[in-house]
């Protein structure tokens, strides 16, 4: 029996006296793509945030195995180890490129800040890396000095992913990856993605609202409606048999071709 | 340096202070001025000093830490070296003498106005030698000559912040000083190397103070970044604007960031200066007529006069001993 990556416990996260997510349990496993979906305003994205640690959670137990394998508690951790966890086993891909780049430096410099920031300090070896991974996102590697408002969105999404990858982490976190793209460079996206979990044996937390992108990319799903995750399983089974009326509804609203 | 300035409070002592100032040393081109009734002693407000002191003692204690104070408002706009002018104020005594550079000169604007300023408020001997000085406030230049355990110098900050530009939230920034976050800044370094081919920071050059707090050494070449590592002088940094003052103390290691494979490098020059001919100082490029015609000299004007000076006294020792030789011959 595998050991979970991440073990989450009734965690919740409240605005006020409105719910952001409440009672949220889940085991994590290395090498799994998770995802979570639901409708807006479902409590997907408080969810992510909690888990990655960008909101305080308000209760429950929120803990991750090291590579040293012991457990960290996640809701008590220092501000330093806590960086250093995003740093170098986190990654956290945003909904906006934008968001997750630095616009003004170039691409080289985007994916090997993360390099930088854990101490490497050879120009050479930084850059030869950034483009390794600028190939292996399938992005031109001659285009490695320009600036990120120089590539398409798609392209932006890919930098931020190879971005995220470049100090081999963990565990990620994606934040509806594929929205605002078009369908083909949306399917490219996914098949990148594909490739790159199994590759790197990486454990992916993936938020969407696309019930598509969940079945191409998800071995598990959890489907989450006012904050509450109404029901969660392998994602073949969910969306094959959906059993709660919510995922019924969401399976059947979607449009076929 | 004469410890924390005793201040001047009755005319007995203001008139006391008057002949020392009346006996400022020739080598000052200013003529003594008088002193200014009606102003405490170096101008600012005993309890001032004292906080800018407890600022100072702070920022010495924790070399690179950009220290916040009550920054006040001075008689010369922002920008034009209020935080130099508060340090050097609060630290100065009645038997320092005072030095001010600005771009390396002494005769420049800023220079003679911050040093007949505190001649004429706190009544302190003032010099243009750097031998001589045993307070330098400084605006983009440290002298040429090596300080010594018994100088102060003062520089004039714009913008501490190093991550400036990079980081736009200040508590961001003090966040990740004081996590030692530094990747940044070697971001900055990357991009300069793409886009130029070598570092191309070349004033401001941003160094690491006592292997701990990312500091911006005020806008001085980075020519000047060796001089500051391991100096035996105090060196004090004051920004009025941005109301933080910082310190590398006497004999603390600064290193400037480099990558390994592009180490840090000092500007070079093929030009001796014209004046004095030295090949190790830095040298300012002045253009001297409409027709291309340029001539490179010393930005440190005290340093040239120097070397002019011993280069004459040993010419005129050569030519007495030729001299004498052609006496002595029968």
């Amino acid at each position: 029996m595998m050991e979970p990556l991440l073990k989450v416990r009734q965690l919740s996260k409240r605005y006020g006296s409105r719910i952001g997510c409440e009672n949220v349990s889940f085991d994590m496993y290395p090498g799994e793509v998770l995802c979570v979906v639901g409708e807006s305003g479902s409590g997907k994205s408080t969810l992510l945030n909690t888990l990655a640690l960008r909101t305080p959670a308000d209760a429950g137990s929120l803990q991750y195995a090291t590579t040293q394998g012991d457990w960290l508690d996640l809701l008590t951790l220092s501000e330093p180890r806590r960086r250093m966890l995003m740093r170098t086993e986190w990654g956290f891909v945003e909904q906006n490129p934008r968001d997750g780049l630095r616009a003004a430096v170039s691409a080289g410099a985007n994916i090997g800040e993360p390099l930088m920031a854990v101490g490497a300090r050879h120009y050479g070896q930084i850059r030869d890396t950034a483009a390794q991974w600028m190939d292996r996102v399938e992005l031109d590697t001659a285009r490695i000095d320009e600036l990120p408002a120089a590539f398409s969105g798609g392209m932006q999404q890919r930098l931020q992913i190879a971005r995220n990858l470049v100090t081999n982490p963990r565990l990620v976190f994606m934040d509806e990856p594929t929205a605002g793209l078009d369908v083909s460079v949306q399917a490219r996206l996914l098949d990148l993605l594909r490739t790159l979990t199994s590759q790197l044996h990486l454990s992916a937390l993936v938020v969407t609202h696309d019930i598509g992108v969940a079945r191409l990319l998800a071995h598990r799903l959890m489907v989450m409606q006012h904050g509450q995750v109404v029901e969660a399983g392998l994602t073949d089974q969910v969306l094959d048999d959906p059993q709660h009326p919510y995922t019924q509804l969401l399976v059947s609203s979607v449009l076929p071709v | 340096m004469n410890s924390a300035s005793a201040p001047v409070t009755d005319v007995a002592d203001m008139a006391d202070v008057t002949d020392v100032a009346d006996t400022v040393t020739p080598a000052g081109a200013d003529a003594a001025p008088e002193i200014t009734a009606g102003y405490n002693f170096a101008y600012l407000d005993e309890q001032t000093k004292r906080m800018i002191r407890r600022s100072l003692l702070k920022a010495v204690a924790i070399p690179g830490y950009q220290v916040p104070f009550g920054s006040r408002e001075m008689p010369l706009p922002y920008g034009w070296g209020t935080g130099g002018i508060q340090v050097t104020a609060a630290i100065i005594g009645q038997h320092d003498t005072l030095k001010v550079i600005d771009q390396g000169s002494d005769e420049t604007t800023n220079a003679v106005n911050i040093r007949r300023f505190f001649a004429r408020t706190a009544g302190v001997k003032t010099t243009q030698r750097t031998a001589e000085a045993t307070l330098i406030q400084s605006r983009h230049r440290v002298p040429e000559r090596p300080l010594t355990e018994k100088q102060i110098m003062v520089y004039q900050v714009p913008m501490p912040e190093p991550l400036f530009r990079l980081e736009p939230r200040v508590s961001e920034c003090r966040k990740l000083h004081a996590l030692a976050d530094y990747g940044l800044i070697s971001v900055k370094l990357y991009e300069d190397i793409v886009r130029h081919g070598s570092i191309a920071t070349t004033y401001d050059y941003p160094v690491i103070v006592n292997n701990r707090y990312l500091s911006s050494p005020s806008p001085i070449p980075k020519f000047d970044n060796p001089k500051l590592n391991m100096n035996p002088a105090l060196q004090l940094f004051g920004a009025g604007r941005e109301r933080r003052l910082y310190a590398i103390p006497p004999y603390t290691p600064v290193k400037s960031l480099d990558f390994d494979d592009h180490p840090f490098d000092i500007e070079r020059w093929p030009h001796a200066c014209a004046l004095c001919g030295s090949r190790d100082s830095f040298l300012d490029e002045v253009i001297v007529d409409d027709a291309g015609g340029r001539m490179f000299v010393c930005s440190d004007s005290d340093y040239c006069g120097e070397q002019r000076a011993a280069q004459e006294s040993a010419t005129a020792t050569a030519g007495q001993q030729t001299a004498a030789a052609g006496q002595e011959r029968p």
